[in-house]
């Protein structure tokens, strides 16, 4: 809609316009190269052998293409001592990723709700206090939840590291959650306890069915951040137990020998494809639940 | 059963600010009550206070004869129409009005013939499987009615449910209203700001301004006998004339209007109320004229008090059925409602009636009727 009515509007014509258009898609096109290249690279190196990787350039394509690196990353690259390739670590962090995005999202959304919807006293302070979780640097507070770990029997394993995620993800997911329900008129909620509908029952039955476009950016914000984190993983888990990010540095950093490019970067790929192929699927829906949920005020 | 409302002393702070001012009402069974007043009078939180959506400050709420000051919304038995119709947008037109009875476990097939009557009853039965973002403004209005109506509550309130609503379906709506009303008999509460939605509807008005009600009646005595200058001015479309003035007895009692020349226009008071207020001599007051009280001079039967004067029309408005003639009278702007073949224009001198047996006299200082 909005689209339309943009390009409708009268440009300017003339030489001069024109030369000027040509010259702003040429700056772009040359921004779109330099961020692709990386990518081009990547990919076609990861599809070449090791010996046509010796010969030629960097940035030629394959002559042959073959699978043999990807495969190898996959289940027989050696992680540090072990030759299973990524596999395992890729499982370790779908068991991480998945629950922690799930609790952090679902508590998310349950913070914004309250703290729009049901206000009470202190509900300002305490938004704030947990917006501030947003700024802290992780780092600062890798000792103490270490210890906390410890205490609570889970330092080492997944579901410590789920629960360092969905403690750590509270902060951006309230507000994302907060920031969509601030915009749901109250008049639904009076309807809904005019209904008869308590607090979980208009959450469940109405808020949350809402807020359709609010859990898909929250879902791949979330999972980008859980999936892509190197630092808890690689303080919190040992070995058989890291995410794919801590495998694929030790993967990289493996000496044995020959440095195989083609198996670092296909690996470095498979680590990167999940939140590719969130942002393609659930982004499908963010577009169709924007227009599907607009319904007027 | 419709029941009846009461309302003792009912006070309402948004932190120091008070917004309903110790306000008592009594409304019978069966009564199609309108609150009507300004923005920020405080009639919607009036109604919110009635529903339970706020928590009363001071005072009783009675519905049906019971105390209902600690009983939330779902257990007052009330229904209400929101302005913004407030359909759950994920929800089909079916499961909004299925919704209520869903949380209250009111058995499936009881929820059908119920949506099934009501559906039909509004001409929304075609609807039932839509979203309500499918739907048009009148059409999300039935629903929001229907989801009201299948609760069969005691009270309807309604919160100025026609105003997101273009002129010509809000006619419609408000004539729908009106005989779901005769038909269905229940207590109706319902808020607006607009005047002639108060004036058609209602059974009996209260006119609120600031926090209090100044007026609480049946339409044609708000109409024609307002206690203030507040509802004179407030009720009426053109608004009542109000020339500020002094009373002067000279063979009879009369209205000076302020700034008007010696030797120009006054008011003569009809003796019946010129008796009232015999001993007033200089007083200041506000005549208040309706625009339909003063006509072209001689187009209606004579009557008693009528006044003849002549003035020089500044503005002519023609509305169709009527024309609007503005003149002026010493510093103040009037407006004469004539038939539009006796509208002359702007420039000319014309002859205007006024009957005077309809003029309201207010005291200029407390604004009371006198």
């Amino acid at each position: 809609m909005s689209a339309h009515v943009t390009s409708g509007i009268v440009r300017a014509k003339g030489l001069r316009h024109q030369l000027m258009r040509a010259v702003l898609f040429v700056v772009l096109g040359i921004f779109c190269i330099y961020y692709l290249i990386p990518l081009v690279v990547m990919i076609s190196t990861s599809l070449k052998s090791l010996e046509e990787i010796r010969a030629g350039s960097l940035l030629s394509l394959p002559q042959e293409v073959n699978f043999d690196a990807w495969g190898k990353a996959w289940n027989s690259a050696c992680v540090g001592v072990r030759c299973d390739g990524l596999e395992p670590y890729v499982w370790n962090s779908v068991l991480m990723t998945i629950p922690a995005v799930l609790i952090s999202t679902l508590l998310g959304a349950l913070n914004g709700y309250a703290l729009t919807k049901w206000r009470f006293r202190g509900a300002d302070v305490i938004f704030a206090l947990i917006l501030f979780g947003a700024f802290i640097p992780f780092q600062v507070v890798l000792l103490p939840m270490a210890r906390t770990l410890g205490q609570l029997g889970l330092a080492g394993s997944v579901p410590g590291l789920i629960l360092v995620h969905s403690v750590y993800g509270l902060a951006f997911t309230t507000l994302f959650f907060r920031n969509f329900f601030i915009g749901v008129s109250d008049g639904i909620l009076q309807a809904a306890k005019v209904d008869g509908a308590g607090f979980f029952r208009i959450f469940f039955g109405i808020v949350l069915p809402m807020s359709l476009p609010a859990i898909v950016v929250t879902v791949i914000w979330q999972f980008t951040q859980i999936w892509n984190d190197f630092l808890f993983g690689v303080a919190f888990t040992v070995g058989d137990s890291n995410p794919v990010t801590v495998a694929l540095n030790n993967l990289v950093n493996t000496s044995t020998g020959v440095k195989e490019y083609n198996v670092d970067m296909a690996a470095a790929i498979i680590a990167a494809l999940p939140t590719l192929l969130v942002y393609v699927v659930a982004g499908a829906y963010f577009v169709r639940g924007l227009s599907a949920g607009a319904v007027k005020g | 059963m419709a029941a009846g409302i009461k309302l003792e002393k009912v006070q309402k702070f948004f932190g120091t600010n008070e917004v309903i001012r110790k306000i008592d009402l009594d409304i019978e069974p069966g009564e199609f009550v309108v609150l009507v007043g300004p923005s920020g009078c405080g009639k919607s939180t009036l109604l919110n206070l009635i529903a339970g959506l706020e928590t009363l400050s001071a005072g009783h709420i009675q519905i049906g004869g019971v105390q209902v000051d600690d009983t939330p919304p779902r257990d007052r038995d009330i229904a209400m129409v929101f302005q913004s119709y407030a359909l759950y947008p994920t929800k089909t037109v079916r499961h909004n009005i299925t919704f209520g009875m869903q949380t209250r476990n009111i058995p499936k097939p009881e929820q059908e013939s119920a949506v099934d009557e009501f559906a039909r009853l509004l001409q929304i039965d075609q609807l039932l499987e839509r979203k309500p973002g499918q739907l048009s403004g009148g059409q999300r209005q039935r629903v929001a009615m229907g989801r009201a109506l299948v609760r069969k509550p005691a009270v309807f309130l309604f919160d100025e449910p026609l105003s997101n609503l273009d002129a010509k379906l809000r006619i419609e709506m408000r004539t729908e209203i009106k005989k779901l009303h005769q038909r269905l008999g229940k207590t109706v509460v319902y808020v607006t700001h607009d005047q002639i939605e108060a004036m058609t509807l209602a059974t009996r008005i209260a006119v609120m301004d600031n926090g209090s009600i100044r007026q609480f009646a049946d339409p044609a005595t708000i109409y024609e006998n307002p206690a203030d200058l507040f509802v004179a001015g407030f009720m009426g479309s053109p608004p009542m004339n109000m020339v500020p003035g002094r009373l002067v007895v000279d063979e009879g009692l009369f209205v000076v209007p302020d700034q008007e020349p010696e030797g120009g226009l006054r008011f003569p008071i009809p003796a019946k109320a010129a008796a009232r207020l015999a001993g007033d001599d200089g007083r200041k007051v506000v005549l208040g004229l309706r625009p339909e009280t003063i006509f072209a001079a001689g187009t209606e039967l004579p009557g008693p008090n009528r006044f003849v004067f002549e003035r020089e029309v500044d503005v002519v408005e023609p509305t169709g059925p009527d024309t609007m003639i503005v003149f002026s009278v010493g510093s103040q702007d009037l407006i004469a409602r004539v038939r539009p073949e006796d509208a002359r224009p702007s420039g000319t001198r014309f002859r205007f009636e006024v009957d005077m047996g309809k003029a309201k006299i207010f005291d200029s200082e407390t604004g009371r009727r006198l």
